[in-house]
């Protein structure tokens, strides 16, 4: 079937089998950050945002979002960096496998809550595991960049 | 020391954040044919009759390849060093299917699709056997899951596959009956740790192809190419010389991949056909065919004095290797010796174990490797201790605890030449606040919090065994190529290696350009596990550039015509001593050598310890229970780490957080569980939990540092020990809020209700 998108801002057609993932559509494309961790939609590494609102590839049919607006961190490589410099800078990027799936979620979190409380950034981001780094330096890199100041339990 | 010991950001930073095609998956080629395998259904079975002419008439399969097409040459898929210690007991496809999961066939075709299309239509006709499932049954069990001829398996490691043997092995010190006779306090338990998953974020994945000179190159995310080229070599009988295996970036392993659990199947595809052939893991077959960590019962018996003065310890490990011997012999080693060594002065110690072969799926090497289980048994045992005699488990631990000096109780002989865990021990509790919060305070009504502490070691790679090399060369304008042989899975040894290169050369770390492995251009390494990459990498990264600045101002030498004693190397530039404008900088040396003048300036050395120095820690976990429905949740985890010199604060703390957080998991959650006819009931995500952000607490972590002479700037390792605290730490945390004391791992909710209740009702 005949497939088309705005994959970060480039209009892309494709002939496709009706039952491909999304995932597997941008991958196909050439968006080699958007990973597959799982068969059952629990890790977060395959987020993708579809119309700017964050989706979990691996479980969209690519035609259900025919003609739609989808960005990975491929397109949005500067505002990513604004993020993931903070995330380098504590040593939390480590095996960087979830990375992408986690800053694409934590720039959609952004765009909705620009002051999320550490409470708010858990939760928002409560699907996209990462088995490294047990979330410290993660959530270190969060506070520096929501600004929060971190008060030590 | 611009480098070492400062927080470094990792030097694939960039490449990892911006979400490059770095990753196995992301660089194989698109003609490569897809690679699925058709699995066992029963837990134990031998194929009667195996019928593929169906199956390749599908169109776009290339290839059903069946146990009747694969050499007879059994091996092991364990990663370790050449004469490997794990019996060799499998074949690549074998008549016999071990486990449900066991690969039964190969397909490769066009597309997935045309694979499972084809799996559907292979026509297999099993003889359904009894298996074996309880792994403390299987000893002389009358059925047996290695019955071969042909096994191959160490006799003086206990081997015996006609008593379904693994491993087994006795050792004893001093008389520990008769003194065990004698003390005043004896505790007793049996302490049983589940197997676990590593669940690192990347699956298992390998893709092959046949390079212009008619040898099999495999790309794989191994911790261990060197072994995988050994592997496969010897399971398809063809010379390695045909192989060669090359290490993208790897997304986490854990020791899981220290196992070459499916590098074979593409590899074989590949030499029977010609082709590129792609296999990449579903999240389901990294559960059902992958290398968990050693199902044990750890059973303790330890004695002591009426001040608490340990005389004597027994120690007895059951391990479960499941239906191969992978990692079988050796992990169930580290039970004994990187748990007992954690105390001194025992007038008499024994330790004994037996690794029994059953029908699920294959141990493997999972972070801890055996020390894990053995540290959660003597060490909850030592809090029993502290009960039974009413003292302080810290005060107790300040009695017995090993020092810095000491003779290590069950370690090969080795001193403690660095040992900081009693200030380790000193710190966790102040960081936590020990003596306001033991053992425990009710915070609100129905709810407890509680505090209950481990201590921890591990090793710095295995000594006399792990090699480790580096190879340095100089390069135009100064700057150096680093080549590696082990394997940056993630943890930064790139980054932490280039760090020791930088300032042992005096320069920049820019100019460090790091390779990282590829069998045909890296010096051996055995690979990236048991704790080894910065202390024995490292001190080969150490040494070749020793060598390299001797090299460089040896050649200087030369082309000043000044002796060498008179130069000196600042790392920009060689200069002599008494008149500086007798000087050339690096960069001039190199153009001089590249034209008219032979000379490449290459520098490489190897480093195997006689040591295997321990890293100590002391964990410290607070929890809070609620006692209507019996939930932990952890609060605060304190942790103190002696690892040596930190070579990168902020990559030593990343370690230690992401262990303890692996820790907490396989305390409270995690699980790999089977049905009684030997099905995995956990086969994904949703059914095996794994710590999401909103389970962890706190994690505290600081360093008391010591200086390791044996080690590159005095470092010790920290991949492994880090995982160890958490379970005998919360397990008495728990104990010391309801009384309740589990001797199993993971402890549910569902437990400490059931356990609540009982009492409630007693």
């Amino acid at each position: 079937m005949k497939m088309q998108a705005m994959l970060n801002g480039r209009n892309v057609e494709a002939e496709i089998a009706p039952d491909m993932m999304l995932l597997d559509f941008v991958r196909s494309q050439g968006m080699k950050s958007v990973k597959r961790g799982c068969d059952t939609g629990n890790c977060g590494l395959c987020t993708v945002w579809v119309d700017d609102k964050p989706v979990l590839s691996c479980s969209t049919p690519a035609l259900r979002v025919k003609g739609k607006k989808i960005t990975t961190i491929e397109g949005v490589a500067d505002e990513a960096e604004a993020f993931s410099s903070f995330l380098a800078a504590e040593g939390a990027d480590q095996c960087g496998f979830c990375s992408p799936g986690l800053i694409m979620n934590v720039l959609a979190l952004r765009k909705e809550n620009p002051h999320p409380s550490m409470d708010e950034i858990d939760e928002y981001l409560s699907g996209n595991l990462c088995r490294c780094t047990g979330y410290q330096s993660q959530r270190r890199a969060l506070a520096k960049y929501f600004g929060i100041v971190e008060e030590r339990k | 020391m611009k480098y070492v010991g400062k927080g470094i950001v990792k030097k694939d930073a960039k490449a990892l954040l911006s979400g490059k095609a770095v990753y196995t998956d992301d660089l194989a080629p698109s003609d490569a044919l897809t690679v699925k395998l058709l699995r066992s259904p029963h837990a134990f079975a031998r194929i009667r009759d195996i019928d593929v002419s169906k199956a390749m008439l599908v169109p776009g399969v290339e290839t059903v390849i069946s146990y009747r097409d694969v050499p007879r040459r059994r091996f092991t898929l364990a990663g370790q060093t050449f004469p490997e210690p794990s019996p060799y007991d499998r074949l690549i496809l074998d008549e016999y299917v071990r486990f449900e999961g066991d690969p039964v066939a190969i397909v490769a075709g066009r597309d997935e699709k045309c694979c499972i299309r084809a799996m559907k239509l292979i026509k297999v006709e099993y003889e359904v056997l009894e298996p074996v499932l309880d792994f403390r049954k299987s000893k002389d069990n009358s059925i047996l899951v290695h019955p071969e001829a042909d096994f191959l398996g160490h006799t003086e490691l206990g081997t015996d596959n006609m008593r379904n043997l693994c491993a087994s092995d006795f050792s004893e010190e001093g008389d520990v009956d008769r003194i065990l006779s004698e003390c005043e306090h004896v505790v007793e338990g049996s302490y049983h740790i589940k197997a676990v998953n590593q669940a690192m974020m990347e699956p298992f994945t390998a893709y092959s192809f046949m390079d212009t000179y008619g040898r099999l190159n495999i790309v794989s995310s191994t911790q261990v190419p060197f072994h995988v080229r050994r592997n496969v070599a010897h399971a398809l009988d063809i010379p390695k010389s045909k192989v060669r295996v090359v290490k993208p970036r790897i997304g986490g392993g854990f020791g899981a991949k220290q196992t070459a659990v499916m590098e074979i199947y593409p590899a074989a595809v590949t030499w029977f056909t010609g082709k590129p052939a792609h296999l990449i893991f579903t999240r389901e077959e990294c559960f059902i065919n992958g290398s968990p960590r050693h199902e044990m019962e750890v059973t303790v018996k330890l004695g002591a004095d009426g001040d608490g003065k340990f005389r004597a310890v027994d120690l007895y490990t059951l391990s479960n290797t499941g239906a191969y011997g992978e990692h079988g012999p050796t992990t169930v080693g580290l039970t004994g010796t990187k748990s007992l060594s954690l105390y001194s002065g025992f007038e008499a110690h024994r330790f004994s174990y037996d690794v029994v072969y059953t029908n699920v799926l294959s141990a493997g090497a999972y972070r801890g490797y055996g020390a894990t289980q053995g540290i959660f048994a003597l060490e909850s045992a030592v809090n029993e201790m502290a009960e039974r005699l009413g003292m302080d488990p810290i005060k107790l631990r300040e009695k017995n605890m090993v020092h810095e000096g000491d003779v290590l109780t069950h370690y090969y002989g080795e001193t403690a030449s660095t040992c900081a865990l009693d200030r380790c021990v000193a710190r966790v509790k102040e960081m936590i606040g020990w003596d306001e919060k033991y053992p425990c305070r009710e915070v609100a009504p129905g709810r407890v919090r509680a505090v209950g502490m481990g201590m921890a070691m591990q090793g710095s790679g295995i000594s006399g065994v792990d090699v480790g090399s580096a190879q340095i060369k100089l390069n135009d304008d100064g700057f150096y190529s680093l080549l590696l042989g082990c394997s940056d899975m993630g943890t930064g040894c790139d980054t932490i290696l280039s760090q020791m290169a930088a300032d042992t050369l005096g320069c920049d770390i820019d100019q460090i350009v790091v390779y990282g492995v590829d069998t045909d251009q890296s010096p051996y390494d055995s690979g990236s596990y048991a704790s080894s990459t910065t202390y024995v990498t490292g001190g080969a990264v150490v040494a070749a550039c020793e060598q390299m600045k001797k090299k460089i101002v040896s050649c200087a030498s030369e082309l000043l015509g000044r002796d060498k004693e008179e130069l000196s190397f600042d790392g920009e530039k060689v200069f002599a001593a008494d008149d500086e404008d007798i000087c050339i900088s690096l960069a001039d040396m190199v153009t001089s050598l590249q034209a008219g003048s032979a000379g490449v300036l290459c520098a490489q050395s190897s480093n195997t310890s006689p040591v295997s120095p321990p890293p100590f820690m002391a964990g410290v976990a607070e929890i809070e229970i609620d006692l209507e429905t019996g939930k932990i949740t952890p609060v605060n985890f304190a942790a103190c780490i002696d690892c040596g010199t930190v070579i990168n604060e902020n990559l030593a703390r990343v370690q230690a957080e992401g262990g303890i957080g692996q820790g907490i998991g396989m305390t409270l959650y995690e699980d790999v569980r089977y049905t009684d006819k030997g099905r995995m009931m956990t086969r994904n995500l949703m059914q095996y939990k794994i710590p999401s952000r909103m389970d962890m607490p706190p994690i505290h972590v600081e360093f008391e540092q010591t200086y390791e002479k044996t080690g590159p700037f005095g470092a010790k390792s920290i991949g492994e020990v880090v995982i160890n605290t958490p379970a005998p730490a919360i397990a008495d945390a728990v104990y010391n809020a309801t009384g309740l004391r589990f001797r199993t791992l993971p402890i549910t909710a569902e437990m400490v209700l059931k356990g609540l209740k009982e009492k409630g009702s007693r």
